[in-house]
Protein backbone atom coordinates (compact mmCIF):
# COMPACT_ATOMS: atom_id res chain seq x y z
CA UNK A 1 0.00 0.00 0.00
CA UNK A 2 2.74 2.51 1.05
CA UNK A 3 3.89 1.98 -2.91
CA UNK A 4 1.08 2.60 -4.15
CA UNK A 5 0.49 5.79 -1.96
CA UNK A 6 3.62 7.20 -2.99
CA UNK A 7 2.51 6.89 -6.97
CA UNK A 8 -1.17 8.12 -5.98
CA UNK A 9 0.53 10.98 -3.88
CA UNK A 10 3.07 12.21 -6.35
CA UNK A 11 -0.42 12.74 -8.85
CA UNK A 12 -2.29 14.29 -6.85
CA UNK A 13 -0.25 16.90 -5.64
CA UNK A 14 0.97 17.76 -8.82
CA UNK A 15 -2.79 17.47 -10.07
CA UNK A 16 -3.67 20.39 -7.44
CA UNK A 17 -0.61 22.76 -7.99
CA UNK A 18 -1.29 22.22 -11.79
CA UNK A 19 -5.11 23.46 -11.19
CA UNK A 20 -3.88 26.67 -9.84
CA UNK A 21 -2.66 27.76 -13.37
CA UNK A 22 -5.91 27.22 -14.94
CA UNK A 23 -6.68 30.73 -15.83
CA UNK A 24 -3.04 32.16 -15.07
CA UNK A 25 -1.64 30.76 -18.12
CA UNK A 26 0.33 32.84 -20.56
CA UNK A 27 -1.66 31.94 -23.38
CA UNK A 28 -5.37 30.45 -23.56
CA UNK A 29 -4.23 27.16 -25.50
CA UNK A 30 -1.71 26.92 -22.17
CA UNK A 31 -4.79 26.73 -19.82
CA UNK A 32 -6.64 24.34 -21.77
CA UNK A 33 -2.98 22.16 -22.01
CA UNK A 34 -2.16 22.69 -18.13
CA UNK A 35 -5.55 21.88 -17.31
CA UNK A 36 -5.58 18.60 -19.48
CA UNK A 37 -2.44 17.48 -18.02
CA UNK A 38 -3.68 18.51 -14.11
CA UNK A 39 -6.77 16.16 -14.95
CA UNK A 40 -4.56 13.23 -16.38
CA UNK A 41 -2.80 13.78 -12.70
CA UNK A 42 -6.05 13.47 -11.03
CA UNK A 43 -7.54 10.71 -13.21
CA UNK A 44 -3.88 8.69 -11.80
CA UNK A 45 -4.48 9.66 -8.40
CA UNK A 46 -8.10 8.33 -8.20
CA UNK A 47 -7.34 4.84 -9.33
CA UNK A 48 -4.12 4.46 -7.48
CA UNK A 49 -6.00 6.19 -4.73
CA UNK A 50 -8.83 3.45 -5.15
CA UNK A 51 -6.75 0.72 -5.18
CA UNK A 52 -4.25 1.20 -2.60
CA UNK A 53 -7.78 2.03 -0.19
CA UNK A 54 -8.62 -1.82 -1.39
CA UNK A 55 -4.94 -3.55 -0.80
CA UNK A 56 -5.39 -1.95 2.35
CA UNK A 57 -8.88 -3.33 3.04
CA UNK A 58 -10.38 -0.77 5.71
CA UNK A 59 -13.14 0.32 3.56
CA UNK A 60 -11.47 3.56 2.88
CA UNK A 61 -12.42 5.56 -0.42
CA UNK A 62 -10.50 7.59 -2.68
CA UNK A 63 -12.00 10.75 -0.83
CA UNK A 64 -10.80 9.15 2.61
CA UNK A 65 -7.06 8.93 1.65
CA UNK A 66 -7.07 12.19 -0.16
CA UNK A 67 -9.45 14.17 2.29
CA UNK A 68 -8.53 12.48 5.85
CA UNK A 69 -4.80 11.78 6.20
CA UNK A 70 -2.46 14.44 7.53
CA UNK A 71 0.68 15.39 5.65
CA UNK A 72 2.93 12.91 7.86
CA UNK A 73 1.03 10.07 6.19
CA UNK A 74 1.22 11.37 2.42
CA UNK A 75 4.26 9.77 0.56
CA UNK A 76 4.79 12.00 -2.11
CA UNK A 77 8.49 13.30 -3.07
CA UNK A 78 9.76 16.85 -2.87
CA UNK A 79 9.95 17.43 -6.24
CA UNK A 80 5.98 17.72 -6.49
CA UNK A 81 5.16 19.65 -3.47
CA UNK A 82 6.27 23.31 -3.57
CA UNK A 83 4.52 26.33 -5.17
CA UNK A 84 5.39 26.61 -9.08
CA UNK A 85 3.96 29.89 -9.84
CA UNK A 86 6.73 30.77 -12.81
CA UNK A 87 6.21 29.02 -16.05
CA UNK A 88 9.43 27.64 -16.46
CA UNK A 89 9.39 26.38 -12.80
CA UNK A 90 6.08 24.53 -13.80
CA UNK A 91 8.01 23.43 -17.37
CA UNK A 92 11.56 22.22 -15.85
CA UNK A 93 9.64 20.45 -12.94
CA UNK A 94 7.06 18.52 -15.68
CA UNK A 95 10.24 17.47 -17.97
CA UNK A 96 11.52 15.79 -14.60
CA UNK A 97 8.41 14.51 -13.29
CA UNK A 98 7.07 13.07 -16.93
CA UNK A 99 10.63 11.78 -17.60
CA UNK A 100 10.64 9.83 -14.56
CA UNK A 101 6.66 8.93 -14.97
CA UNK A 102 7.24 7.89 -18.53
CA UNK A 103 9.71 4.59 -17.48
CA UNK A 104 8.35 4.23 -14.35
CA UNK A 105 4.67 3.38 -16.15
CA UNK A 106 5.86 1.74 -19.25
CA UNK A 107 7.99 -0.83 -16.21
CA UNK A 108 4.91 -1.27 -14.29
CA UNK A 109 3.10 -2.57 -17.49
CA UNK A 110 4.99 -5.53 -16.15
CA UNK A 111 3.50 -5.21 -12.93
CA UNK A 112 2.37 -8.29 -11.19
CA UNK A 113 -0.16 -6.53 -9.53
CA UNK A 114 -3.44 -6.51 -12.35
CA UNK A 115 -4.52 -2.92 -10.96
CA UNK A 116 -0.86 -1.59 -11.44
CA UNK A 117 -0.37 -2.90 -14.94
CA UNK A 118 -3.68 -1.59 -15.74
CA UNK A 119 -3.58 1.63 -14.33
CA UNK A 120 0.00 1.94 -15.88
CA UNK A 121 -1.36 0.99 -19.40
CA UNK A 122 -3.21 4.45 -19.17
CA UNK A 123 -1.34 6.28 -17.61
CA UNK A 124 1.78 5.78 -19.62
CA UNK A 125 0.32 7.10 -23.20
CA UNK A 126 -1.07 10.18 -20.95
CA UNK A 127 2.48 10.79 -19.43
CA UNK A 128 4.04 10.42 -22.75
CA UNK A 129 2.03 13.82 -23.95
CA UNK A 130 3.34 15.50 -20.91
CA UNK A 131 6.72 14.70 -21.28
CA UNK A 132 6.24 16.17 -25.16
CA UNK A 133 4.91 19.04 -23.88
CA UNK A 134 7.50 19.84 -21.73
CA UNK A 135 10.17 18.65 -23.75
CA UNK A 136 8.86 21.33 -26.24
CA UNK A 137 8.42 24.02 -23.69
CA UNK A 138 11.99 23.20 -22.29
CA UNK A 139 13.59 23.93 -26.11
CA UNK A 140 11.66 26.78 -26.71
CA UNK A 141 12.47 28.69 -23.80
CA UNK A 142 15.98 27.71 -23.07
CA UNK A 143 16.61 28.60 -27.17
CA UNK A 144 14.18 31.58 -27.26
CA UNK A 145 15.30 35.29 -25.89
CA UNK A 146 18.04 35.93 -23.92
CA UNK A 147 15.95 36.16 -20.78
CA UNK A 148 14.09 33.14 -21.71
CA UNK A 149 17.15 31.36 -21.28
CA UNK A 150 18.50 32.95 -18.37
CA UNK A 151 14.75 32.29 -16.51
CA UNK A 152 14.63 28.53 -18.29
CA UNK A 153 18.18 27.57 -16.55
CA UNK A 154 17.33 29.29 -13.10
CA UNK A 155 14.11 27.11 -12.88
CA UNK A 156 16.14 23.54 -14.07
CA UNK A 157 18.51 24.58 -11.45
CA UNK A 158 15.84 25.34 -8.60
CA UNK A 159 13.81 22.28 -9.30
CA UNK A 160 17.69 19.67 -9.98
CA UNK A 161 18.09 19.01 -5.93
CA UNK A 162 15.04 17.65 -5.63
CA UNK A 163 15.59 14.86 -8.80
CA UNK A 164 17.13 12.12 -6.96
CA UNK A 165 14.64 11.69 -4.43
CA UNK A 166 12.44 10.19 -7.51
CA UNK A 167 15.04 6.93 -7.06
CA UNK A 168 14.63 6.44 -3.37
CA UNK A 169 14.78 2.22 -3.48
CA UNK A 170 11.38 0.63 -3.15
CA UNK A 171 10.34 -2.23 -0.46
CA UNK A 172 13.01 -5.00 -2.11
CA UNK A 173 10.41 -7.58 -1.23
CA UNK A 174 7.74 -5.56 -3.72
CA UNK A 175 10.23 -5.10 -6.49
CA UNK A 176 11.69 -8.88 -6.18
CA UNK A 177 7.72 -9.88 -6.29
CA UNK A 178 7.26 -8.18 -9.62
CA UNK A 179 4.78 -5.88 -7.79
CA UNK A 180 7.04 -2.48 -7.83
CA UNK A 181 9.04 -1.07 -10.88
CA UNK A 182 12.91 -0.66 -8.87
CA UNK A 183 13.24 3.35 -8.89
CA UNK A 184 17.01 2.89 -9.22
CA UNK A 185 16.69 1.09 -11.93
CA UNK A 186 14.28 4.00 -13.87
CA UNK A 187 17.58 6.42 -12.95
CA UNK A 188 19.71 6.04 -16.36
CA UNK A 189 16.91 6.35 -18.51
CA UNK A 190 14.95 9.23 -16.93
CA UNK A 191 18.62 11.21 -16.42
CA UNK A 192 19.59 10.17 -20.91
CA UNK A 193 15.96 11.75 -21.37
CA UNK A 194 16.03 14.66 -19.29
CA UNK A 195 19.63 15.13 -20.49
CA UNK A 196 18.88 15.17 -24.48
CA UNK A 197 16.27 17.92 -23.74
CA UNK A 198 18.76 20.31 -21.63
CA UNK A 199 20.98 19.89 -24.34
CA UNK A 200 18.64 20.35 -27.29
CA UNK A 201 17.44 23.64 -25.15
CA UNK A 202 21.24 25.00 -25.28
CA UNK A 203 21.07 24.90 -21.38
CA UNK A 204 23.23 23.31 -18.98
CA UNK A 205 22.30 20.12 -16.49
CA UNK A 206 22.80 21.68 -13.09
CA UNK A 207 25.76 20.20 -10.77
CA UNK A 208 23.89 20.70 -7.51
CA UNK A 209 24.12 18.38 -4.49
CA UNK A 210 20.82 16.78 -4.02
CA UNK A 211 18.57 17.76 -1.19
CA UNK A 212 17.74 15.22 1.48
CA UNK A 213 14.30 13.91 0.78
CA UNK A 214 12.26 11.95 2.89
CA UNK A 215 8.78 12.37 1.18
CA UNK A 216 8.33 8.23 1.11
CA UNK A 217 8.89 8.27 4.83
CA UNK A 218 6.26 11.14 5.40
CA UNK A 219 8.80 14.04 5.88
CA UNK A 220 7.82 16.55 3.92
CA UNK A 221 8.52 20.14 2.78
CA UNK A 222 6.84 23.12 4.60
CA UNK A 223 4.95 23.76 1.81
CA UNK A 224 2.85 20.55 1.67
CA UNK A 225 1.41 21.39 4.24
CA UNK A 226 -0.75 24.30 3.48
CA UNK A 227 -1.36 22.63 -0.15
CA UNK A 228 -3.15 20.14 2.28
CA UNK A 229 -4.96 22.66 4.40
CA UNK A 230 -6.67 24.45 1.49
CA UNK A 231 -7.11 21.18 -0.32
CA UNK A 232 -8.64 19.39 2.77
CA UNK A 233 -10.51 22.12 4.16
CA UNK A 234 -14.15 22.06 2.96
CA UNK A 235 -14.70 17.86 3.11
CA UNK A 236 -13.07 18.08 7.01
CA UNK A 237 -15.44 20.87 7.72
CA UNK A 238 -18.27 18.47 7.08
CA UNK A 239 -17.39 15.17 8.99
CA UNK A 240 -19.49 12.50 6.89
CA UNK A 241 -20.98 14.61 4.40
CA UNK A 242 -21.53 13.32 0.58
CA UNK A 243 -20.81 15.90 -1.94
CA UNK B 1 -21.33 47.88 -24.07
CA UNK B 2 -22.55 44.84 -24.06
CA UNK B 3 -22.79 42.77 -20.13
CA UNK B 4 -24.43 40.11 -21.44
CA UNK B 5 -22.61 36.74 -23.32
CA UNK B 6 -24.38 36.00 -25.43
CA UNK B 7 -26.50 39.34 -25.27
CA UNK B 8 -25.45 42.78 -26.36
CA UNK B 9 -27.06 45.78 -24.58
CA UNK B 10 -25.46 48.91 -23.00
CA UNK B 11 -25.76 51.48 -20.62
CA UNK B 12 -27.52 54.74 -21.31
CA UNK B 13 -24.32 56.72 -20.48
CA UNK B 14 -22.36 54.29 -22.23
CA UNK B 15 -20.21 55.55 -25.13
CA UNK B 16 -20.02 53.30 -28.24
CA UNK B 17 -16.98 51.42 -28.01
CA UNK B 18 -14.11 52.57 -30.67
CA UNK B 19 -14.19 51.10 -34.11
CA UNK B 20 -11.46 48.70 -34.92
CA UNK B 21 -12.73 47.19 -38.13
CA UNK B 22 -10.90 46.69 -41.26
CA UNK B 23 -12.89 47.03 -44.20
CA UNK B 24 -14.79 43.67 -45.52
CA UNK B 25 -14.71 42.24 -48.47
CA UNK B 26 -17.05 44.90 -49.54
CA UNK B 27 -19.49 46.69 -47.37
CA UNK B 28 -23.08 46.20 -48.30
CA UNK B 29 -25.67 48.52 -47.95
CA UNK B 30 -27.93 47.70 -44.77
CA UNK B 31 -31.00 47.46 -47.10
CA UNK B 32 -30.05 45.02 -49.35
CA UNK B 33 -28.32 43.02 -46.94
CA UNK B 34 -31.79 42.53 -45.01
CA UNK B 35 -33.74 41.69 -47.69
CA UNK B 36 -30.75 38.81 -48.79
CA UNK B 37 -31.12 37.97 -45.13
CA UNK B 38 -35.12 37.60 -45.47
CA UNK B 39 -33.90 34.60 -47.33
CA UNK B 40 -32.54 33.09 -44.35
CA UNK B 41 -28.97 32.88 -45.96
CA UNK B 42 -26.37 32.06 -43.46
CA UNK B 43 -23.41 35.24 -43.84
CA UNK B 44 -19.85 33.42 -44.45
CA UNK B 45 -16.62 35.40 -43.45
CA UNK B 46 -16.07 36.02 -47.91
CA UNK B 47 -19.64 37.92 -48.09
CA UNK B 48 -20.28 41.70 -48.15
CA UNK B 49 -22.30 42.57 -45.46
CA UNK B 50 -22.90 46.16 -43.78
CA UNK B 51 -19.66 47.72 -42.19
CA UNK B 52 -22.34 48.20 -38.79
CA UNK B 53 -23.15 44.48 -39.11
CA UNK B 54 -19.56 43.33 -39.17
CA UNK B 55 -18.88 45.99 -36.35
CA UNK B 56 -22.16 44.97 -34.23
CA UNK B 57 -21.08 41.23 -34.22
CA UNK B 58 -17.41 41.27 -33.53
CA UNK B 59 -18.41 43.41 -30.35
CA UNK B 60 -20.57 40.67 -29.25
CA UNK B 61 -18.49 37.55 -29.93
CA UNK B 62 -15.56 39.40 -28.66
CA UNK B 63 -17.70 40.42 -25.20
CA UNK B 64 -18.94 36.83 -25.42
CA UNK B 65 -15.25 35.15 -25.54
CA UNK B 66 -14.14 37.52 -23.28
CA UNK B 67 -17.16 36.23 -20.90
CA UNK B 68 -15.64 32.83 -21.30
CA UNK B 69 -12.22 33.62 -20.49
CA UNK B 70 -13.11 35.98 -17.05
CA UNK B 71 -15.97 33.16 -16.32
CA UNK B 72 -12.77 30.97 -15.77
CA UNK B 73 -11.58 32.99 -12.27
CA UNK B 74 -14.82 32.34 -10.10
CA UNK B 75 -15.17 28.72 -10.46
CA UNK B 76 -11.65 28.09 -10.47
CA UNK B 77 -11.65 30.05 -7.32
CA UNK B 78 -12.83 26.51 -5.93
CA UNK B 79 -10.56 24.10 -7.83
CA UNK B 80 -8.21 23.56 -5.07
CA UNK B 81 -10.53 23.42 -2.37
CA UNK B 82 -13.45 20.93 -4.05
CA UNK B 83 -14.67 18.72 -1.75
CA UNK B 84 -14.34 15.28 -3.29
CA UNK B 85 -11.90 13.95 -6.12
CA UNK B 86 -15.00 13.28 -8.57
CA UNK B 87 -16.24 17.12 -7.95
CA UNK B 88 -12.26 18.17 -8.80
CA UNK B 89 -12.55 16.48 -11.27
CA UNK B 90 -15.35 18.21 -13.02
CA UNK B 91 -14.79 21.10 -11.94
CA UNK B 92 -11.17 21.24 -13.88
CA UNK B 93 -12.71 19.79 -17.07
CA UNK B 94 -15.93 22.70 -16.62
CA UNK B 95 -12.95 25.50 -16.32
CA UNK B 96 -11.40 23.93 -19.29
CA UNK B 97 -14.51 23.84 -21.41
CA UNK B 98 -14.36 27.49 -20.28
CA UNK B 99 -11.05 28.21 -22.19
CA UNK B 100 -11.97 25.87 -25.51
CA UNK B 101 -15.61 28.53 -25.82
CA UNK B 102 -12.91 30.98 -25.44
CA UNK B 103 -10.93 30.00 -28.37
CA UNK B 104 -13.66 28.76 -30.76
CA UNK B 105 -15.54 32.34 -29.91
CA UNK B 106 -11.60 34.24 -30.84
CA UNK B 107 -11.57 31.95 -33.56
CA UNK B 108 -15.22 33.38 -35.12
CA UNK B 109 -14.81 36.94 -34.53
CA UNK B 110 -11.00 36.44 -36.22
CA UNK B 111 -12.80 35.47 -39.23
CA UNK B 112 -14.40 38.64 -39.22
CA UNK B 113 -10.74 40.48 -39.64
CA UNK B 114 -10.06 41.40 -36.37
CA UNK B 115 -7.28 39.99 -34.46
CA UNK B 116 -7.18 37.89 -30.91
CA UNK B 117 -4.13 39.66 -29.60
CA UNK B 118 -5.94 43.10 -30.35
CA UNK B 119 -9.08 42.22 -28.56
CA UNK B 120 -7.55 41.06 -25.56
CA UNK B 121 -5.40 44.08 -25.37
CA UNK B 122 -9.01 45.98 -25.51
CA UNK B 123 -10.68 43.60 -22.69
CA UNK B 124 -7.88 45.00 -20.31
CA UNK B 125 -7.74 48.56 -21.31
CA UNK B 126 -11.46 48.07 -20.20
CA UNK B 127 -12.89 49.02 -24.11
CA UNK B 128 -14.26 45.69 -23.94
CA UNK B 129 -16.63 44.43 -21.18
CA UNK B 130 -17.63 41.05 -20.27
CA UNK B 131 -20.37 39.28 -18.59
CA UNK B 132 -21.21 40.91 -15.04
CA UNK B 133 -22.34 38.11 -13.74
CA UNK B 134 -18.56 37.04 -12.97
CA UNK B 135 -18.30 40.18 -10.88
CA UNK B 136 -19.73 38.49 -8.32
CA UNK B 137 -17.79 36.55 -5.96
CA UNK B 138 -18.03 32.99 -5.16
CA UNK B 139 -18.35 32.59 -1.48
CA UNK B 140 -18.56 28.81 -1.31
CA UNK B 141 -18.78 25.58 -2.97
CA UNK B 142 -22.33 25.71 -3.81
CA UNK B 143 -21.71 29.01 -5.74
CA UNK B 144 -20.17 26.99 -7.86
CA UNK B 145 -23.58 25.03 -8.16
CA UNK B 146 -25.67 27.71 -8.42
CA UNK B 147 -23.03 29.18 -11.10
CA UNK B 148 -23.67 25.81 -13.04
CA UNK B 149 -27.51 25.79 -12.72
CA UNK B 150 -28.75 29.51 -12.73
CA UNK B 151 -25.77 31.32 -15.04
CA UNK B 152 -25.26 28.63 -17.03
CA UNK B 153 -28.74 28.05 -17.40
CA UNK B 154 -29.36 31.74 -18.48
CA UNK B 155 -26.25 31.61 -20.61
CA UNK B 156 -28.15 28.86 -22.52
CA UNK B 157 -31.39 30.38 -22.77
CA UNK B 158 -29.66 33.53 -24.75
CA UNK B 159 -27.32 30.98 -26.39
CA UNK B 160 -29.47 28.70 -27.81
CA UNK B 161 -31.15 30.79 -30.17
CA UNK B 162 -27.61 32.52 -31.26
CA UNK B 163 -26.88 28.56 -32.85
CA UNK B 164 -29.67 30.02 -35.77
CA UNK B 165 -27.84 33.58 -35.54
CA UNK B 166 -27.00 34.95 -39.00
CA UNK B 167 -24.09 34.87 -39.07
CA UNK B 168 -22.14 31.09 -40.19
CA UNK B 169 -18.67 30.61 -38.07
CA UNK B 170 -20.82 32.47 -34.73
CA UNK B 171 -23.39 30.15 -34.89
CA UNK B 172 -21.76 27.08 -35.88
CA UNK B 173 -19.38 27.86 -32.31
CA UNK B 174 -22.56 28.33 -30.52
CA UNK B 175 -23.68 24.79 -31.43
CA UNK B 176 -21.20 23.22 -30.19
CA UNK B 177 -20.61 25.93 -27.16
CA UNK B 178 -24.91 25.17 -26.26
CA UNK B 179 -24.24 21.17 -26.07
CA UNK B 180 -21.18 21.34 -23.08
CA UNK B 181 -22.78 24.51 -21.22
CA UNK B 182 -26.02 22.21 -21.13
CA UNK B 183 -23.81 19.40 -19.83
CA UNK B 184 -22.87 22.20 -17.14
CA UNK B 185 -26.11 23.34 -16.53
CA UNK B 186 -26.76 19.75 -15.14
CA UNK B 187 -23.72 19.32 -13.35
CA UNK B 188 -24.75 22.51 -11.29
CA UNK B 189 -28.41 21.29 -11.08
CA UNK B 190 -26.53 18.24 -9.26
CA UNK B 191 -24.42 20.00 -7.45
CA UNK B 192 -27.02 21.65 -5.32
CA UNK B 193 -29.56 18.73 -5.60
CA UNK B 194 -26.85 16.87 -3.70
CA UNK B 195 -26.26 19.71 -1.33
CA UNK B 196 -30.49 20.50 -0.63
CA UNK B 197 -30.39 16.75 0.16
CA UNK B 198 -27.59 16.68 2.56
CA UNK B 199 -27.09 17.96 5.85
CA UNK B 200 -28.31 21.07 7.17
CA UNK B 201 -25.31 22.95 6.74
CA UNK B 202 -24.89 22.14 2.98
CA UNK B 203 -28.94 22.63 2.94
CA UNK B 204 -28.21 26.14 4.44
CA UNK B 205 -25.11 26.92 2.14
CA UNK B 206 -27.37 26.26 -0.97
CA UNK B 207 -30.04 27.82 -0.06
CA UNK B 208 -27.60 31.14 0.15
CA UNK B 209 -25.76 30.39 -3.06
CA UNK B 210 -29.52 30.41 -4.97
CA UNK B 211 -30.37 33.26 -2.65
CA UNK B 212 -27.38 35.84 -3.88
CA UNK B 213 -27.15 34.21 -7.60
CA UNK B 214 -30.94 34.66 -8.74
CA UNK B 215 -30.97 38.09 -9.28
CA UNK B 216 -28.09 38.76 -10.96
CA UNK B 217 -28.99 35.31 -13.26
CA UNK B 218 -32.38 37.50 -14.39
CA UNK B 219 -30.34 40.46 -14.79
CA UNK B 220 -27.86 38.67 -17.14
CA UNK B 221 -30.89 39.30 -19.94
CA UNK B 222 -30.21 42.62 -20.04
CA UNK B 223 -32.40 45.91 -19.60
CA UNK B 224 -35.94 45.85 -20.28
CA UNK B 225 -37.10 45.88 -24.14
CA UNK B 226 -38.54 49.55 -23.86
CA UNK B 227 -34.72 50.36 -22.77
CA UNK B 228 -32.72 48.46 -24.78
CA UNK B 229 -31.60 50.37 -28.03
CA UNK B 230 -29.49 47.94 -29.72
CA UNK B 231 -32.01 45.50 -29.90
CA UNK B 232 -34.25 46.17 -32.64
CA UNK B 233 -30.96 46.46 -35.01
CA UNK B 234 -29.80 43.13 -33.74
CA UNK B 235 -33.22 41.73 -34.44
CA UNK B 236 -33.52 42.84 -38.22
CA UNK B 237 -30.51 41.42 -38.73
CA UNK B 238 -30.69 38.13 -37.22
CA UNK B 239 -28.09 38.28 -35.08
CA UNK B 240 -30.76 38.18 -31.74
CA UNK B 241 -34.15 36.38 -32.36
CA UNK B 242 -35.65 37.12 -29.48
CA UNK B 243 -35.86 40.14 -27.47
CA UNK B 244 -34.21 40.20 -23.65
CA UNK B 245 -37.95 40.31 -21.42
CA UNK B 246 -39.09 37.67 -23.85
CA UNK B 247 -35.45 34.90 -23.13
CA UNK B 248 -36.18 36.20 -19.12
CA UNK B 249 -39.74 34.56 -19.82
CA UNK B 250 -38.40 31.93 -21.01
CA UNK B 251 -35.87 31.51 -18.01
CA UNK B 252 -38.02 31.86 -15.34
CA UNK B 253 -40.57 29.31 -16.99
CA UNK B 254 -37.56 26.75 -17.06
CA UNK B 255 -36.40 27.47 -13.78
CA UNK B 256 -38.85 27.86 -11.11
CA UNK B 257 -40.04 24.09 -11.70
CA UNK B 258 -36.13 22.77 -11.25
CA UNK B 259 -36.54 25.16 -7.95
CA UNK B 260 -38.89 23.15 -6.63
CA UNK B 261 -37.24 19.50 -7.60
CA UNK B 262 -34.63 20.78 -5.78
CA UNK B 263 -36.47 22.05 -2.56
CA UNK B 264 -34.97 25.38 -2.58
CA UNK B 265 -36.35 28.59 -2.43
CA UNK B 266 -36.04 31.76 -5.15
CA UNK B 267 -35.83 34.32 -3.23
CA UNK B 268 -38.22 36.56 -5.44
CA UNK B 269 -42.19 36.37 -2.86
CA UNK B 270 -43.70 37.44 -6.35
CA UNK B 271 -42.98 34.27 -8.26
CA UNK B 272 -46.47 32.44 -9.01
CA UNK B 273 -48.00 31.06 -11.90
CA UNK B 274 -50.62 32.85 -14.27
CA UNK B 275 -52.71 31.15 -15.79
CA UNK B 276 -53.99 33.74 -18.11
CA UNK B 277 -50.47 34.74 -19.68
CA UNK B 278 -49.74 31.17 -19.40
CA UNK B 279 -46.38 32.05 -17.76
CA UNK B 280 -44.69 32.75 -13.94
CA UNK B 281 -45.36 36.25 -12.75
CA UNK B 282 -42.14 37.47 -11.50
CA UNK B 283 -40.95 40.56 -9.29
CA UNK B 284 -39.49 43.84 -10.71
CA UNK B 285 -35.92 43.60 -11.05
CA UNK B 286 -33.56 46.37 -9.72
CA UNK B 287 -31.52 47.45 -12.77
CA UNK B 288 -29.73 50.32 -10.56
CA UNK B 289 -27.69 47.37 -9.28
CA UNK B 290 -26.38 46.37 -13.03
CA UNK B 291 -25.71 49.03 -13.77
CA UNK B 292 -23.28 49.63 -10.89
CA UNK B 293 -21.77 46.33 -11.57
CA UNK B 294 -21.63 47.21 -15.24
CA UNK B 295 -19.44 50.68 -14.52
CA UNK B 296 -17.01 48.92 -12.74
CA UNK B 297 -18.27 49.44 -8.66
CA UNK B 298 -19.28 45.51 -8.44
CA UNK B 299 -18.01 43.29 -5.81
CA UNK B 300 -15.12 41.66 -8.01
CA UNK B 301 -14.38 43.70 -11.26
CA UNK B 302 -11.08 45.42 -9.80
CA UNK B 303 -10.19 41.39 -8.87
CA UNK B 304 -11.30 39.52 -12.04
CA UNK B 305 -9.25 42.39 -14.14
CA UNK B 306 -6.14 41.81 -11.84
CA UNK B 307 -5.73 38.40 -12.29
CA UNK B 308 -6.23 38.36 -16.22
CA UNK B 309 -4.07 41.17 -16.80
CA UNK B 310 -1.70 39.78 -14.35
CA UNK B 311 -1.41 36.26 -16.21
CA UNK B 312 -0.98 38.11 -19.69
CA UNK B 313 1.90 40.23 -17.81
CA UNK B 314 3.39 37.26 -16.15
CA UNK B 315 3.15 34.81 -19.49
CA UNK B 316 5.39 38.07 -21.71
CA UNK B 317 8.69 36.06 -21.71
CA UNK B 318 6.90 33.03 -22.36
CA UNK B 319 5.11 34.42 -25.41
CA UNK B 320 8.05 36.46 -26.81
CA UNK B 321 10.33 33.48 -26.11
CA UNK B 322 7.94 31.34 -28.51
CA UNK B 323 8.44 33.74 -30.80
CA UNK B 324 12.09 34.24 -30.97
CA UNK B 325 12.60 30.40 -31.24
CA UNK B 326 9.71 30.13 -34.09
CA UNK B 327 11.26 32.95 -36.02
CA UNK B 328 15.04 31.76 -35.00
CA UNK B 329 14.53 28.36 -36.71
CA UNK B 330 12.18 29.41 -39.70
CA UNK B 331 14.97 31.19 -40.25
CA UNK B 332 17.41 27.94 -39.79
CA UNK B 333 14.94 25.93 -42.23
CA UNK B 334 14.90 28.36 -44.73
CA UNK B 335 18.54 28.92 -45.04
CA UNK B 336 18.57 25.06 -44.97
Amino acid sequence: MEYVLGLADDALVTAQRMGWWISRAPELEEDVALANIGLDQLGQARSLLQHAGALEGDGRTEDDLAYWRDDRDFRCVHLVERPQTDFGVAMARLLILSAYQNELYAALLGSTDGVLSGVAGKAVKEVAYHLDHAHHWVVRLGDGTPESHARMQAALDAEWPFVEELFTPADPALVASGVAADPTALRGAVLDRIAKVVAEATLTLPEVAPRLGGGREGRHTEQLGYLLAEMQHLARSHPGARW
Amino acid sequence: MAQVYGNDFGTPDQQPGRPQMPPGPADLDPETFVELLADEDRVEPRDDMPAAYRKTLVRQIAQHAHSEIIGMQPEGNWISRAPSLKRKAILMAKVQDEAGHGLYLYSAAETLGVDRADLIDQLHSGRQKYSSIFNYPTLTWADVGAIGWLVDGAAITNQVPLCRCSYGPYSRAMVRVCKEESFHQRQGFEILWTLSHGSPAQRAMAQDAVDRYWWPSLMMFGPPDDDSPNSAQSMAWGIKRFSNDDLRQRFVDMTVPQSEALGLTLPDPEIRWNDERGHYDFGTIDFTELFEVVKGNGPCNAERMAHKVKAHEDGAWVREAAAAYAAKHAVAEGAA
